[in-house]
């Protein structure tokens, strides 16, 4: 029979090989769905983690890594600070899309005027934006304990209203003949988020991304407040007891990932969107939830579980458009990803132990 | 009298890592009350729980009145004749006591004879309780009463009782020893664990003494000291604390007409307390366990805020202060719960260090943590509390209880605070860590410190306190010196036997 025996402290090898195991577990349990949908296994496992690197067309591919890999980890890095100290942000993507809707406003507010100003106004805005709608249910869980995981979730779905109605009504293109979505910002110089250097995919998300990951390390690992972040998710008394303050810990890490989360969805909606419409979001502030728990709410490790997050989209991309896998397919592929992550996470606090049962 | 009633011989037991006990042997005579001492981890709980059956003893053999007597379960040693209280009580709050004792038999009988049988066997041996009352609202003397009373109405010729009087006001602990006597003139043995050395002298005929899972002695506890059977325990000569002569100084504590609402539904609210600490003096607060304790200390800590007028720190209004602001002004307190409140359990002792420490250690520059100065304060509270463990890397759940106590305390008594407020300080401690923070108290007093220690422990308190008082459902009784005290005056401070008495018969 197996036990589950509690380890006396976190196992540090553990905590750093889970996601390795777990990432094995999901290529191995992704092949056994492929071969039932009647794919060969091991290509199929080959397209999702290979070609966007390695293939011929991966000159391609890498640039997208860093397209699709920048806002999960700008996203992933803000929900890690709450889901650290125990506050569960789940709303990241309604958040996005109203820092997406407040940037690209206050860009098409200054069109067709060319300043070097305003790309830094949208910038601004857009933060501004996700930080407010984060601060919904931030205020109302420190005024009237609300719970933030159903608040923060279903302002999502406000938001999204939110975001067909402006692609329809006030943000729509004057001169798109009518179709929803507003004017392309690539076409406008002054609030088009280019890339830096010409097909890299490198753009000021990914500087920003960047940026969160290394400010997010210093947070946690040297100043007081993260050190109180990380004490009220492990014991929240003794936060308390240390003299924490767990509104304002409320309102600062709330707030951080609305604010991250807003700067993913302008950045995206500059660049490598281009434009307000109604189908903008593709769901980067639930798949960061992922990243965040799949990097172990570990800056570093959340730079590479986004890339990893990444590779899968793109090879999931691939594996459609070659292999003809149906996407729910890949989505369930990604969904195992954090499953496995769980599962194996045990491992980190207890160990496991054959026994022979023992005579009462 | 004298014919042997139980006899362990050679009893082994081990589990990984660790021989809980190492050829244990002893004899129980019939109608002996038997001590079984030792520190935390000595092998008592272990021991007993192969006598009623709970863990099997891997080598070694238990005779009973003469035949081989291996329990399989704990029903093969009650149908045998040994019965057991245990330290914490298994009783449903929302049943009455004759469903609670009904739930615990094989073939109940009807409720109403039932009820019958409780109210003749409690009245015989002296611990009148209603069968019809609901046990939620029962004081935790009464609750033990009724699994006293459950193992009685089993006819038992062993009764195993574990550290029956640490939730017992003195007045209940004498009503409690009558009744066990009154059971030992009719035969009955009784196998008494205890850490309380004074109680044992008062109530045993023979003391088994267990250090480390070895049976390392035996004595009669009315012929041997206190210090003699503390000695025999720890393995060496045993440090009582000593208490230096100190001046008092200023006020530095005052509380007045304080308050509190208590957060909890089961907290108990503190009521109008008045109270003074002055430099130099340990001031100590008895009680039972749930009378305000805690929220007295949250009170303090900063944890629940009150009228800034009802707390003053060296004549500064401090009710509205958040833990850290009392901190700064050093007012430094130490919850009772080890784990999850006074320290983080996953968290390094580096990093609870810095849990208290960061303010007055000047542990933080600009709002970032020195981790340094953290792992050498760290390094010096485990130095000096003399903190058994590899390091100030080492996560706080990984230290044993007593040795996480010596760090929780040292954290406070090492930022050399004006007042200290401890509550529970060697709670679950053995008995050589309990002694080693006693003294750092004692030290601290000396340099000046105000002390307010908050114990179930009246030994503890009559050994350090200058100054002696109660809490009892939230409210504090008169302030007193404890040099003048006599242990019945102490009962009634703390609230008398909560309304039980001896039945007369």
């Amino acid at each position: 029979m197996l036990t589950l025996e509690k380890r006396p402290q976190p196992s540090r090898l553990w905590t750093y090989l889970t996601p390795v195991v777990a990432v094995i577990l999901t290529m191995l349990a992704g092949a056994v769905l492929f071969a039932f949908l009647g794919k060969d296994p091991v290509q199929s496992i080959r397209t999702i983690f290979w070609e966007p690197l390695f293939s011929e067309f991966a000159f391609y591919y890498r640039p997208q890594l860093l397209v699709k890999g920048a806002p999960l980890v700008l996203i992933a890095i803000g929900l890690s600070l709450g889901f650290r100290a125990g506050i569960w942000n789940i709303g990241a993507e309604g958040q996005y899309i109203i820092g997406a809707i407040c940037g690209a406003g206050v860009g098409l507010a200054f069109y067709p005027m060319e300043a070097w100003f305003i790309f830094p106004l949208m910038v601004l805005a857009g933060a501004l934006g996700g930080w407010a709608w984060a601060m919904i249910p931030a205020l109302l869980k420190v005024r009237f304990g609300t719970n933030e995981i159903l608040v923060s979730l279903m302002l999502v779905y406000v938001a999204e209203q939110l975001l067909a109605s402006m692609s329809l009504g006030l943000l729509k293109n004057p001169e798109g003949f009518g179709f929803p979505g507003s004017r392309n910002l690539q076409q406008y110089p002054s609030a088009h988020n280019a890339e830096l250097i010409a097909g890299s995919g490198m753009h000021w998300g990914v500087v920003s991304a960047l940026v969160a990951v290394i400010l997010a390390y210093i947070l946690l690992n040297r100043h007081m407040l993260g050190f109180h972040i990380r004490l009220t998710g492990e014991a929240p008394r003794a936060a308390r007891f240390a003299g924490v303050n767990p509104a304002r810990l409320i309102l600062f890490c709330l707030g951080t990932a609305g604010a991250l989360a807003g700067l993913a969805g302008l950045f995206e909606v500059s660049g490598p969107s281009g434009q307000v419409s109604i189908d903008f979001n593709v769901g980067y502030g639930f798949t960061a939830i992922i990243v965040a728990f799949l990097g172990r709410l570990h800056p570093i490790g959340i730079l590479l579980a986004g890339g990893l997050m990444a590779l899968t989209y793109i090879g999931g991309e691939i594996a459609q458009s070659k292999l003809g896998l149906p996407a729910a397919a890949i989505q369930v592929f990604q969904g195992m990803l954090l499953f496995f992550l769980l599962a194996v996470d045990v491992t980190t606090n207890y160990r496991i132990r054959r026994v022979t049962r023992e005579v009462a | 009298m004298t014919d042997t009633l139980l006899t362990i011989e050679g009893l082994t037991k081990a589990y990984p890592g660790v021989v809980a006990n190492d050829n244990v042997s002893f004899a129980i005579r019939e109608g002996e009350v038997h001590a079984l001492l030792g520190e935390n981890g000595a092998g008592k709980s272990t021991l007993v729980k192969m006598i009623y059956g709970l863990v099997k003893p891997d080598s070694g053999t238990m005779t009973l009145r003469g035949a081989p007597y291996a329990p399989a379960e704990p029903r093969a040693a009650r149908a045998a004749g040994v019965a057991m209280v245990f330290q914490h009580f298994s009783l449903f709050d929302a049943l009455n006591v004759a469903e609670n004792i009904a739930l615990g038999m094989e073939n109940p009988p009807p409720m109403r004879d039932l009820a019958a049988r409780i109210r003749e066997v409690s009245e015989t041996y002296g611990l009148p309780i209603d069968p019809y009352r609901t046990v939620g609202d029962l004081s935790a003397g009464e609750r033990q009463r009724v699994e006293i009373i459950r193992c009685l109405l089993q006819d038992p010729r062993l009764l195993i009782m574990d550290e029956p009087t640490s939730v017992l006001t003195p007045q209940e602990v004498e009503i409690l020893f009558q009744t066990l006597r009154k059971l030992t003139a009719e035969g009955v043995a009784i196998l008494y664990i205890s850490h309380k050395l004074e109680e044992i002298r008062a109530l045993c005929d023979q003391a088994t003494i267990l250090r480390l899972g070895r049976n390392v002695g035996t004595c009669v506890p009315a012929g041997t000291t206190a210090r003699e059977m503390a000695e025999m325990m720890v393995g060496s000569a045993f440090q009582a604390p000593e208490r230096a002569p100190r001046e008092l100084g200023e006020v530095a504590l005052d509380i007045t007409g304080l308050s509190v609402r208590s957060p909890s539904e089961f907290g108990t609210s503190l009521k109008n307390l008045h109270l003074t600490v002055r430099a130099g003096e340990i001031l100590g607060l008895g009680g039972v366990a749930g009378n305000g304790q805690d929220e007295l200390l949250a009170a303090l800590s900063g944890e629940l805020r009150t009228d800034a007028d009802a707390i003053r720190l060296k004549g500064r209004p401090i009710g509205r202060l958040g833990p850290a602001a009392r901190r700064q002004l050093g007012l430094l307190t130490a919850p009772e719960e080890r784990l999850g409140h006074a320290a983080a359990p996953d968290m390094s002792l580096t990093e609870n260090a810095a849990l208290t420490g960061a303010q007055r250690e000047g542990l933080v520059a600009n709002g970032f943590l020195k981790w340094g100065k953290a792992r050498e304060f760290a390094e010096a509270v485990i130095a000096r509390f003399d903190v058994r463990t590899p390091g100030p890397g080492t996560a706080a759940r990984a230290l044993s209880g007593g040795n996480l106590q010596k760090f929780v305390i040292g954290r406070e008594v090492m930022q050399r605070p004006e007042v200290l407020v401890v509550n529970q300080p060697t709670w679950g401690v053995d008995a050589s860590a309990a002694a080693a923070i006693r003294q750092a108290l004692l030290d601290l007093a000396g340099t000046g410190t105000a002390v307010l220690v908050i114990s179930q422990d009246l030994d503890e308190l009559m050994e350090i306190s200058d100054r002696f008082g109660a809490l009892n459902e939230g409210r504090l009784s008169d302030i007193r010196p404890a040099q003048e005290l006599s242990v019945d005056e102490i009962g009634l401070m703390m609230g008398g036997a909560h309304g039980m008495e001896v039945a007369h018969v």
